[in-house]
């Protein structure tokens, strides 16, 4: 299948930060492609230089087989932005937003109202749509803004990001409406700091950190790469760490990890919250008594450790955004 | 919702139509005038230090300044036209701020929309603001005894000039509000040009009085001549200019043409290009 958006060598620099660093797309058509990084890697740099908002210092990119720097006007005419923050105009309704982007993409007043009515309903926005905009929720802007960005239906579509800032509701939500879009054949590039987003969302995901692809694969195999879920306990006394041990080793899928300093039993496994409970009945019936337990998924911060040896920058990411997805999900 | 892109049209080659420019600064210069009508304060607090200016500068200066051959009032009343429609195109450069702020601009740019559309709309809508603003100008200053003494057709020249100045203004804002980084840097910017610009002139006072050095700068200030050709068009002269004015005053309304001319030839171009590349901050 053909490759929808391609990119070879994408390079950008500000100053002496390499926003891009030789960054190699490729999303055949119809499919996802989940772009994974911490905040500061380079998703957003990349997403606009692909909609021809932005100039690379060198390399190529081609959407819809268009060269995005020769004939950005022709790339334009295809495809659909929805940026990391809502670009919806504040003053206007629901409603006037779309049909202003109707216009713009060139449809008449007819068929750029229907499609503003049509895409309302379609994202359950038909009871606020002739209210500003002002008055929206966090998840109805994001909601609108994506609905912009499929007007004139295009066959490429760009997300930045589209659930960072929502919550947990919205954000399901906000799944469910991505997932029948490409059910539909859309082509997508989404930009996301959740694995569990790109798991969802994605058929590949490429990692990206500093502006370069450090990994690249479909979720099952990132996962692979940085090991499955696993239980992670403290027992109240280091007496209990060998019955403990014992105990995991019995349910668990590799082996059960020690730490006599922080009395810390780790143990890998399949199968969820039932593993958890078997262990906790069995833990429970020979006396242990714990001080903390988890079942722990491999988060963005272990694919990071992982992949670069390096944490993500939690703390520098924090303060940059009023949102903490990686705190979050490693929680 | 498999209704969201299925029945796709094959997007073909765009035809870029040449009334695409006017025909999206329509649908831009709609949605701006949207704004101005939600929020009605902005349109409040721009003609309430215009209108504060006329009452002040009628009744506190107009005691003590007395041009020759008119009244202070009639002779302020333009003045006070031509120092609120320049104000009133800072709304050009505050509005594409914002908007580049909000990240609107970027959603524009990857539109297939014309390339100047957004700046031509907001332009635009930015001129029929200050319509509404002249008016009530207007309305104020009869109150307070200002008339027009010329015909209607003079009169009518007269706005336009007034309102073509502005717009021209408007383009040189454009390209402020595209290079600072927000609405509020944008209107301190204006603040700072525009009050020299219009207080070394014939503004609100005849500049016989101004030392030497101002005093020529005030002559050829474009804010003079336009003020000026005002006068003469609304027949609020009396006997400026006198009779050792420069050319510029004594043919204000070609010479406020020139500048409005070159202003547009140098920053209409420059202004789109600054559009194609501003970067959201
Ligand atoms: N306009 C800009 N000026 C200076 N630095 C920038 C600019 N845009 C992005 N950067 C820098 O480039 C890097 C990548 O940014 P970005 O692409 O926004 O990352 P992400 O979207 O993954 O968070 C960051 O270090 C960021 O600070
Ligand atoms: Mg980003």
């Amino acid at each position: 299948m053909a490759d929808v958006i391609r990119a070879a060598g994408l390079v950008k620099t500000y100053g002496d930060v390499h926003a891009l660093d030789g960054l190699d797309l490729a999303v055949p058509e119809g499919t996802v492609l989940g772009l994974l990084g911490p905040n500061g890697a380079g998703k957003t740099t990349a997403v606009r230089i692909l909609t021809t908002l932005l100039e690379p210092d060198s390399g190529s990119a081609e959407v819809a087989g268009i060269d995005v720097r020769k004939r950005p006007a022709e790339v334009r005419a295809r495809i659909g932005l929805s940026g990391q923050y809502a670009a919806v105009d504040e003053y206007l309704t629901g409603f006037e937003n779309l049909d202003m982007i109707g216009r713009l993409y060139g449809l008449g007043r007819r068929p750029s109202r229907d499609r503003a009515r049509e895409l309302l309903e379609s994202f359950d926005l038909s009871d606020a749509g002739d209210r500003p905009v002002k008055t929206y929720s966090g998840g109805m802007r994001r909601r609108l803004d994506l609905a912009g960005s499929l007007v004139a239906r295009p066959p490429v579509l760009f997300l930045d990001e589209p659930t960072t800032g929502l919550d947990p509701r919205s954000r399901t939500d906000m799944w469910e409406v991505i997932n029948d879009l490409v059910k539909s054949g859309t082509t997508l590039l989404l930009t996301t700091q959740y694995l569990e987003e790109a798991d969802r969302l994605a058929d590949r995901i490429v990692v990206i950190d500093h502006g370069k692809s450090i990994a690249e694969g479909t979720a099952d195999e990132l996962k692979a790469q940085v090991g499955g879920e696993r239980i992670e306990l403290v027992v109240a006394s280091a007496e209990d760490l060998p019955t403990s041990r014992d105990i995991l080793a019995q349910l668990a899928e590799g082996a059960v990890g020690i730490d006599d300093h922080t009395r810390r039993v780790t143990a890998p496994v399949t199968g969820g919250a039932g593993v958890l409970i078997e262990a906790l009945r069995r833990l429970d019936a020979a006396g242990v008594t714990l001080h903390d337990v988890a079942l722990r998924r491999p988060t963005l911060d272990d694919v990071f450790l992982t992949l670069t040896g390096h944490a993500a920058e939690i703390e520098a990411d924090a303060a940059a955004d009023t949102d903490v997805p990686l705190a979050e999900a490693t929680r | 919702m498999t209704t969201l892109t299925k029945s796709m049209p094959a997007p073909g080659p765009l035809t870029p139509s040449r009334f695409k420019v006017f025909t999206d600064g329509a649908v831009v210069a709609k949605r701006n005038l949207i704004k101005i009508k939600r929020v009605p304060d902005l349109l409040v607090f721009s003609t309430m230090s215009p209108i504060m200016f006329i009452l002040l500068f009628a009744y506190v200066f107009g005691s003590a300044i007395h041009p020759p051959g008119i009244g202070y009032r009639e002779f302020l009343i333009p003045g006070i036209f031509v120092q609120t429609v320049i104000f009133g195109s800072t709304l050009t450069g505050a509005g594409l701020a914002d908007d580049i702020q909000k990240g609107i601009i970027d959603r524009f740019r990857s539109l297939p929309m014309s390339r100047s559309a957004v700046l031509v709309g907001r332009t635009t809508s930015d001129v029929l603001n200050n319509v509404l603003v002249v008016v009530i100008m207007s309305g104020t200053g009869l109150l307070v005894g200002w008339r027009i003494r010329s015909s209607v057709g003079e009169a009518i020249v007269g706005f336009l000039l007034l309102l073509a100045f502005a717009y021209a203004i408007s383009w040189i804002m454009a390209v402020v509000g595209l290079i600072v980084p927000s609405p509020e840097v944008v209107n301190n910017a204006s603040f700072m040009i525009i009050f020299p610009l219009t207080f070394i002139a014939n503004t609100f006072v005849p500049t016989q009085g101004f030392p030497t050095v101002l005093k020529a700068i005030a002559n050829w200030n474009p804010v003079s001549s336009l003020a000026q050709a005002s006068r003469q068009l609304f027949g609020n002269t009396g006997t400026t200019p006198l009779p050792n004015s420069p050319w510029s005053l004594h043919h204000p309304i070609i010479y406020t043409l020139l500048w409005i001319v070159g202003i547009l030839i140098v920053f209409v171009p420059l202004a789109v290009r600054q559009y194609k590349r501003a970067a959201s901050r």
